[in-house]
């Protein structure tokens, strides 16, 4: 086959893959369902972790030592290690393709301290980090040539057998959303990017409405594993309407957490799990939480924070500077997701995962914040070479054009379900039971009856459907598309939150509040058929 | 309150808005509605650039503007509409690699100062939601105008200490470039990052002079020029 690279996503993992994949030789392809740049990556604000200096007393050692302590357990010591040992040379990378940081008076990249970190370690653009990373990103993928398919829809990977039986990818097959036409784009190489999986908490999350996770469900319908799917951060200040994400860095720069006495009530630099927890007691004693930035200055607000301003201003119709910002906790950011090993690669050959899609096994059961955008570029240049060197060294030939009427035959079937039930009902339906149910506390009767719930659902699917049946641009297919997978993948979440009986990192079972060492300090694998395994 | 949304005809839907977004809106009448309304949205935050539109003849993104009764809400202009609200933006987006917007080569130990990060902090605000490239009467009439969000990229490049080749990137943006703006503005007013198109051309138009290069429409005016590039009459 070509010395071809497919990717998958165009938010930062796949970008960095990109950049790495195409400098490492191979032909790139890129696939999104938006346009590049328009990603849930657009969205990081407040910064990305690396030891530079140390003058702080900071150390790799403490960047390592940090982010286990936040995972509990559950991270891979020597993925962490490779993670907080390469970020220094992740950020000079950065800096050496034009990301505009802020900088420090003597001409250094400015860190910020963020939740659970020691000191000022995350590097950040005002709180316009992830934007303008993602954005040079892009525009370096710009001047390598490398290739975008934009507003194209993955459907499913298409993987072959080996004579050993073991898989192998051979292409994707994506609905083309503009002409409304399946496509088959072959590849013995193809980098899954596409982010996670939030959106099942509907409204409550911070998240873009495309992070549906169809990447991850379209590769465990080809046979691939996931891992820890249970572990879904809660970010402790979103706004109280909206949900609209108000970055950590407010925290880090000093702002308290109130409740309605206007007292503070917990250690606001405490991992995000504990602070979302400790937000969420205050909630259910039926009182409202506040972020106060106030006694920062009007200066440093201006300067270090002008999204945040925009953003309270815009859509609580607060102005921080003066007054207080009512904020709860939601779904912000799924540690799980497709099980990958030290190359990237999962367990079809030839099929790479990486970003918020992936587990790395650096989060663990709570992921620092700071470490999502280091991630992506430290796992993005392992998935992005590893790929390329796959696809020079693939021999063989699959012809997978044939099998393009298969998928047109399942979007002619899902055209033709009844529509009697409106899907986004039940989507909404379900984001609030989870909210509810499988959130910042657990327990057995609330996760049961919520997996009866959506068992019903997906019963239910052949009643829902689409109404629009044009098939030119049509976003109620893909919203579609887009709710099943997030079925699919709620339920390995509350088989997987059901099955461990602990409480750890962000997953709290109040039936169960302490962790179960013995048992469960290990890795929640899960099978497309539910089946739960442990495995460190 | 009605509001107005152009599709293939106007259609006019009943809501009630209280103070809502018009993304807010639009999902509304989708979910509840009418399931073939088809709209971009991504962030809902304003941030990634997904759901500009035009509200009573002006460029909003529906996700930052709040809903009044009876507005007139259709697809950015300039660019052809695939379906209702939703635009295809690969034209616009294929200035970026026209202009050569990124850096040129690699940087090495560089060092940028506070006040460098400030040169270029607002150009790197852009999220390319393309309401300049709507609202641009010179793209309306000249589909080959790098356009605004194209040049302000080159600004921020150009701008920036680690670019080291500045003088081909404006080389590479006199043609249908910085001289081809009329300055009349229209960009700056519909940004939502509050970005000045027409100030980062009008830099540009200055880097371009002190480069050697003199305003075209100028130059049929003049029998030569000063050894130093400025137009002499």
């Amino acid at each position: 086959m070509s010395n071809k690279v497919i990717i998958i996503g165009a938010g930062g993992a796949g970008l960095v893959s990109a950049i790495h994949a195409k400098s490492s030789g191979a032909d790139v392809v890129v696939i999104t369902k938006e346009y590049p740049t328009r990603s849930q990556t657009s969205m990081a604000q407040g910064g990305i972790n690396a030891v530079l200096g140390g003058e702080n007393g900071d150390s790799i050692e403490l960047h390592i030592e940090n982010t286990l302590s936040s995972a509990k357990n559950l991270a891979n010591p020597k993925s962490v290690e490779f993670l907080c040992k390469n970020a220094p040379d992740a950020l000079l990378w950065l800096d050496s393709i034009g990301v505009p940081f802020s900088r420090t008076k003597d001409s250094k990249i400015a860190q910020r301290k963020l939740g659970g970190a020691y000191a000022a370690r995350a590097c950040y653009a005002q709180d316009y980090t992830g934007l303008k990373i993602l954005h040079t990103l892009y525009d370096r993928c710009l001047a390598l040539g490398i290739e975008f398919l934009n507003e194209r829809y993955l459907l499913e990977i298409i993987t072959n057998k080996q004579d050993s039986n073991k898989s192998f990818v051979c292409g994707v097959s994506v609905l083309d959303k503009r002409s409304g036409e399946v496509e088959i784009h072959k590849s013995s190489s193809v980098i899954i990017a596409t982010g996670g999986y939030s959106r099942i908490f509907h409204k409550n999350s911070t998240n873009s409405v495309s992070t549906t996770g169809d990447g991850i469900a379209s590769v465990i319908r080809a046979g691939g594993v996931v891992s820890d799917m249970e572990f879904i951060q809660f970010h402790p200040t979103a706004l109280k309407n909206s949900s609209i994400l108000i970055s950590e860095s407010a925290r880090g720069a000093g702002g308290y957490l109130l409740n309605s006495n206007g007292e503070r009530f917990t250690n606001e630099l405490a991992p995000r799990d504990e602070v979302a927890r400790a937000i969420d007691d205050e909630i259910a004693k039926g009182g409202d939480v506040f972020l106060d930035i106030r006694h920062l200055g009007s200066e440093f607000i201006e300067n270090e924070l002008p999204q945040e301003v925009k953003l309270a201003k815009l859509y609580e119709n607060i102005d921080p500077i003066h007054e207080l910002i009512p904020i709860k906790p939601v779904a912000h950011y799924t540690m799980g997701g497709i099980v990958v090993d030290e190359k990237a690669m999962t367990n079809i050959d030839g099929l790479f995962a990486v970003g918020e899609c992936a587990n790395h096994r650096v989060h663990g059961a709570n992921r620092l914040g700071g470490n999502s955008l280091l991630e992506l570029v430290v796992f993005g240049k392992v998935a992005g070479e590893n790929a390329a060197k796959y696809a020079k060294e693939f021999k063989g030939e699959a012809n997978i054009d044939e099998q393009k009427s298969l998928f047109e035959a399942e979007i002619v079937e899902i055209m033709s379900y009844k529509n009697e039930i409106n899907f986004y009902t039940k989507q909404a339906e379900l984001g609030e039971l989870f909210y509810r149910f499988v959130g910042i506390k657990r327990d057995k009767e609330g996760l049961q009856n919520v997996l009866d719930v959506l068992r019903d659902m997906k019963k239910d699917l052949k009643n829902m459907g689409v109404g629009d049946k044009a098939k030119v641009y049509n976003t109620n297919l893909i919203e579609f598309l887009e709710f099943k997978n997030m079925l699919e993948l709620s339920e390995l979440v509350l088989i997987s939150a059901l099955a461990r009986e602990e409480s750890r990192g962000a997953h709290f079972r109040v039936d169960y509040p302490t962790a179960n060492n013995e048992m469960f300090c290990a890795n929640t694998f899960i099978t497309r058929d539910g089946l739960v395994s442990y495995e460190n | 309150m009605k509001i107005n949304i152009q599709r293939e005809s106007v259609v006019e839907y009943e809501i009630e808005a209280n103070n809502k977004t018009l993304l807010e809106i639009l999902g509304e009448i989708k979910t509840t509605l009418d399931s073939s309304l088809t709209y971009s949205s991504g962030c809902r935050s304003s941030v990634c650039g997904s759901c500009a539109v035009r509200v009573n003849g002006k460029e909003v993104l529906a996700c930052s503007y709040h809903v009044q009764d009876g507005d007139f809400v259709e697809p950015m202009r300039n660019s052809e509409v695939i379906r209702d609200l939703v635009v295809n933006m690969d034209r616009a987006y294929e200035f970026n690699q026209k202009v050569k917007a990124w850096q040129s080569s690699a940087s090495e130990h560089i060092l940028l100062s506070h006040e460098d990060e400030k040169l270029n902090e607002l150009q790197s605000d852009c999220i390319l939601c393309g309401s300049c490239y709507s609202a641009c009467p010179v793209y309306s009439v000249n589909e080959e105008f790098l356009g605004p969000f194209s040049l302000t990229r080159v600004l921020r490049y150009v701008s920036d200490k680690r670019e080291l080749n500045k003088n081909e990137k404006i080389d590479d943006i006199q043609t249908n470039g910085v001289w081809d703006c009329t300055l009349c503005n229209a960009c700056t007013i519909v940004c939502p990052q509050g970005i000045s198109s027409k100030a980062d051309i009008e830099k540009l138009r200055t880097r371009s002079v002190i480069q050697g290069y003199t305003d075209p429409s100028f130059s049929s005016f003049g029998s030569g020029f000063s050894f130093d590039g400025s137009p002499s009459f």
